[in-house]
């Protein structure tokens, strides 16, 4: 079967700095797939390049065998209909409530009776826990509860393919397990493709089928969870164990520290 | 030296760029109007940009009409002239002050929202989520909101220009003693619908759209952060005020023939 979103020798710069150098990888259908790596690396540039919010400079990406930057405007949000994406802030539309959030792409895209649509939001809030927040506005909502009605809002058109954006970042223990069990249940219920765009191992790792770790724009390793946990390369090695300084340094580029204490002390 | 041109360049680059992607939203939202099912979406700006005006448009047409009326009948009054004074204050609020104050009042009242809330939807992802759910925001959002804008400003002008009068007539008339009879007579022959009234509705209908233009695409152009929103809404209010400012001089020009 082919695979359901395909990227291949995908480069990306974002004025003179390159984010992705000839990036390669493939996500099967029905699959939990895990893009990690460190923060700035451009993982959520990656998900804005699938979902066909920015144009790669060179190089190929392919959902559901369609290339993403060669379609129109209309073709692309013809598309977007069967992808999803749970953005880290959620993204909710603040001046309606949760209920019309989740109702909203239903409104939009079915010409739905409104007890139907209303049957449907329902049954969508009763999965994530949160029926009983339908007429709250995202304003009085926490950080776990508007994940939660962001993940009714993108799967309520059912999409084949859903991408989350740095799921578990900011939440306790307890909203996060809930996400994890959320986003595994989805995965096995509807079926769907998911990409989980993420720099927390323990709870990615517990889902995911397969996990890419990009660095520096290039990939710097791929495979199963436990491949990836013993991985050899000393990149790869460092950023599943958290090790603070390595091949990933520590410091942001900058002259030596003594040199540039004596050229404050000389100017002053 | 090198550096003068090289700062020239920039900035013209800059410039071009600008005025290419406010041109580009602008055509691609006017083209994209909501759909009949989604006529709702135009109404709730008529409402948001048009009736929460209002009040404002109101309170300062009355204010100016009163303060025409005043200083008009003083100088009027010297030479006897005060019967004219409902012709003066009438076209002077119809042709200039009615369409100018007017989209000024807008451009600070509803533009400054209008750039404020889509920016802020932009900063908080609003905009891009939308996108991933399949949904255009030039079309469900930048779109009704262009529209709504050119369809209030020249409701907005006529009711501060008649507001205007009445608020004349009342220092006028009621309280300086100037002929009731001579003051609505004089504006009755003087004023004509097609030369003077027309024309000010046609002023009116151009600021309305320019100024929407402008809040909207500072809203959708700008940075994401609360000093980029901070900006931008600052900006519709600059750039609208000059942009109605010096078009009304431009369109002075060319209605009345100088």
């Amino acid at each position: 079967m082919e695979d359901h979103v395909c990227i291949q020798n995908l480069t990306y710069n974002r004025g003179a700095r390159r984010i992705f150098d000839g990036i390669t990888l493939r996500i099967p259908r029905g699959k939990i797939v895990a893009i990690m790596g460190p923060s700035g690396t451009g993982k959520t540039t990656l998900l804005r390049l699938i979902g066909g919010q920015l144009r790669p400079d060179t190089g190929t990406i392919r959902v559901n065998g369609k290339s993403i930057p060669d379609l129109s405007r209309a073709d692309l949000f013809a598309v977007r209909r069967e992808m999803g994406m749970l953005f880290q802030s959620g993204a909710l539309f603040t001046d309606i409530s949760v209920f019309d959030n989740v109702a909203f792409p239903l409104r939009v895209h079915t010409d739905l009776s409104e007890e139907l649509i209303r049957d449907l939001v329902l049954i969508k809030l009763q999965a994530v826990g949160l029926r009983g927040a339908a007429g709250l506005f995202p304003a009085e909502l926490s950080g776990g509860m508007v994940r939660r009605v962001a993940l009714a809002r993108t799967v309520a058109l059912d999409p084949s393919l859903i991408m989350y954006d740095e799921p578990f970042a900011g939440l306790d223990p307890i909203a996060m397990g809930v996400i994890v069990q959320l986003i595994k249940t989805v995965n096995r219920v509807y079926g769907t493709t998911s990409i989980i765009v993420s720099h927390d191992i323990t709870e990615t790792a517990s889902i995911a089928d397969y996990i890419y770790v990009i660095s520096d724009g290039r990939l710097i390793g791929s495979g199963t969870p436990q491949e990836m946990l013993s991985h050899e390369s000393p990149r790869v090695k460092q950023f599943v164990k958290g090790l603070p300084d390595g091949p990933v340094p520590f410091h942001y580029p900058a002259i030596d520290f003594a040199d540039e204490l004596l050229q404050d002390r000389g100017s002053s | 030296m090198v550096s003068y041109f090289r700062q020239l360049g920039q900035f013209l680059i800059e410039l071009i760029s600008v005025v290419g992607r406010a041109g580009a939203v602008w055509w691609q939202a006017i083209w994209r109007k909501p759909e009949l099912k989604n006529a709702g979406l135009v109404v709730r700006q008529i409402y948001q940009l048009g009736v929460l005006s209002v009040v404002i448009i109101v309170l300062s047409g009355f204010s100016i009409g009163a303060v025409l009326a005043l200083q008009g009948y003083n100088q009027l009054v010297k030479y006897g002239s005060e019967s004219a004074l409902g012709l003066g204050v009438a076209l002077v609020l119809v042709m200039e002050i009615g369409p100018v104050v007017s989209a000024l009042l807008y451009a600070g009242r509803a533009g400054s929202a209008v750039t404020a809330e889509i920016g802020l939807m932009r900063a908080t992802e609003q905009l891009s989520s939308m996108e991933m759910l399949g949904v255009d925001p030039l079309q469900r959002i930048v779109s009704p909101r262009l529209w709504a804008g050119f369809i209030v400003m020249p409701i907005l002008a006529l009711m501060f220009s008649i507001v205007g009068i009445w608020g004349a007539s009342l220092i006028g008339v009621n309280w300086l003693g100037v002929h009731e009879g001579a003051f609505w007579s004089s504006m009755q022959e003087g004023v004509d619908f097609y030369s003077h009234v027309m024309k000010g509705i046609i002023k009116s209908v151009v600021f309305g759209i320019i100024v929407i233009w402008i809040a909207v695409f500072q809203g959708y152009d700008a940075q994401p952060t609360s000093e980029g929103i901070a900006a931008a809404t600052t900006r519709t209010v600059v750039y609208s005020s000059v942009a109605v400012l010096v078009l009304d001089f431009f369109l002075t020009l060319v209605m009345f023939n100088f």
